[in-house]
């Protein structure tokens, strides 16, 4: 890979830093008036997820770091790897680690696409889409025509995900929910 | 392919910062310190190791010649002080390669300005008067820091005394770098570090801090003289608000011998990093020989000044065309 000057980083470049493949959130010149000019610049670790803030040299460089995001489906489990095929057109399968999967692990619903991030070929990450159609699969019975009142119960979703919902819905039904923030949204 | 062509300010911006620059104009109007425009092209420019300055190549009345982008008035107003202008300030584009960032842009306006006579505590008064006219809201005191009190203060090590080894210690781990990563490195290098990542943020809060009392090895273009603890010192301030550096003044070097020493340190430095050296400006040298009033003179980034004063979150905001986007 081709490495990166400080003046190169901008947010979204992959980068190599103490082994593990990085992305840059942001990067900024330091640099009091005569003095010698340094960057300061915040990574995500993309394997652990973590944001650091690390200084430079400007002038210094990183090594580029092959990594890819690409668009692929769920396809199954088979209770050891997570099976995503691309959605190009070009039926390449790619199966993912419990590890790599983190939290995405309770929104995975087969045929939906996802973000697979690709480090030396190998999946590292996978990021759901912002918003998810699921199935209410337990909850308590719903309160006819408590629409409009506050108040919500736990509800278990097809892929696993407990969320909060309001106190009408009833096992059976799809919810939209924000996968960001794990909050219910609306009824699909 | 869309190609960005939109202003980085807005058009309401633009009028904003018109209007700010009439103020400047008008506050040394009214102390009858003359405007001067001086080139942003000369046959000599700035030596500073951490400078980097643009050139070009000019077809001149003596033929082909290297001439500098200025990294600030500085050279051709203290030629006009030599030449018996009296008090002088200028709005000047000046250029410095390779500076790009929320409050940096290659391309920027230096208001600077030189005040024969004064002292340097009067020209601070004068810099501390001129920010709080602009700006809308005030900012409050004006409190005075010596640098090796900060020092103190925030990272228990005196900037004069401790080894630089421990610096580069301490710097290294408050700036999140390798240890190794400063081994090189010397005390200024260290020092700079420490101040703009740890005190500078903690500067300028409701007030505005001035700091005095700098290293000798940081005087550039500034005398010395013996601080309160006998410790030489550059003759120096800097302003700070809402921790971003704005101005950095001198008590002027007038002297061309010392002048011409400093220069050639500096290249002596240069050649020593492997960077390129700068043509001296040696006729600068020659009007200090002539003689320069003592006084002293002042470099305030007036785009962050205005950025501060429209409470806009970049330099960007605050200009026509920034550099990512000229």
């Amino acid at each position: 890979m081709a490495n990166y000057s400080t003046n190169e980083f901008k947010a979204g470049l992959k980068v190599m830093l103490d082994g593990d493949p990085c992305s840059i959130v942001e990067n900024e010149l330091v640099k009091p008036g005569k003095g010698q000019a340094f960057n300061r610049v915040k990574l995500r670790n993309l394997m652990t997820g973590r944001v650091g803030e690390k200084t430079f040299k400007s002038g210094d460089s990183l090594e580029g770091a092959d990594v890819m995001d690409l668009e692929m489906e769920y396809l199954y489990n088979d209770g050891d790897m997570w099976h995503f095929m691309k959605t190009d057109g070009s039926f390449e399968q790619y199966a993912v680690e419990k590890k790599a999967l983190g939290d995405t692990i309770k929104w995975l619903k087969e045929q939906v696409p996802y973000i697979i991030t690709l480090w030396n070929d190998k999946a590292i990450s996978v990021t759901p889409p912002n918003f998810i159609e699921l199935e209410v699969v337990e909850t308590d019975p719903g309160l006819k025509g408590d629409t409009a009142q506050g108040g919500s119960k736990p509800a278990t979703l097809s892929s696993g995900a407990v969320v909060r919902v309001p106190l009408f819905i009833n096992q059976g039904e799809v919810l939209k929910i924000d996968t960001r923030s794990g909050e219910y949204v609306s009824r699909a | 392919m869309v190609i960005d062509w939109q202003p980085s300010a807005s058009i309401e911006t633009l009028r904003e910062r018109a209007r700010l620059m009439a103020s400047v104009r008008a506050f040394f109007a009214q102390r009858d310190v003359l405007e001067v425009e001086t080139p942003a092209l000369g046959q000599g420019g700035s030596t500073e190791v951490h400078l980097v300055s643009l050139h070009t190549l000019a077809r001149t009345d003596k033929g082909q010649r290297r001439l500098w982008l200025q990294t600030s008035p500085e050279f051709h107003m203290k030629r006009l002080l030599a030449a018996g202008s009296g008090a002088i300030f200028q709005l000047a584009k000046s250029y410095r390669d390779g500076e790009v960032g929320s409050r940096h842009n290659i391309e920027f306006t230096m208001l600077e300005w030189y005040r024969p006579q004064f002292t340097l505590e009067k020209l601070i008064d004068e810099t501390a008067t001129l920010v709080m006219t602009l700006l809308p809201s005030f900012p409050g005191p004006v409190v005075h820091y010596r640098y090796r009190e900060l020092f103190h203060t925030y990272l228990a090590v005196d900037p004069f005394t401790t080894s630089l080894e421990k610096l580069r210690d301490v710097a290294a781990e408050r700036a999140k770098m390798p240890a190794h990563a400063l081994a090189d490195e010397g005390r200024d290098t260290c020092l700079d570090l420490l101040m703009s990542v740890v005190i500078e943020p903690q500067l300028g809060q409701y007030e505005l801090s001035v700091v005095t009392d700098y290293p000798t090895s940081q005087a550039a273009l500034a005398r010395r003289h013996q601080d309160a603890d006998g410790e030489w010192v550059a003759s120096r301030f800097e302003l700070y608000l809402n921790g971003i550096e704005l101005a950095n003044g001198y008590d002027e070097l007038t002297d061309a011998a010392e002048q011409r020493a400093r220069f050639s340190e500096d290249n002596a430095e240069r050649r020593r990093l492997g960077l390129p050296e700068v043509d001296i400006d040696e006729r600068l040298l020659a009007a200090l020989e002539h003689g320069m009033p003592a006084g002293a003179g002042v470099a305030l980034g007036i785009d962050r000044l205005i950025q501060l004063a429209l409470g806009k979150a970049r330099l960007d905001d605050v200009l026509a065309f920034a550099t990512p986007n000229c």
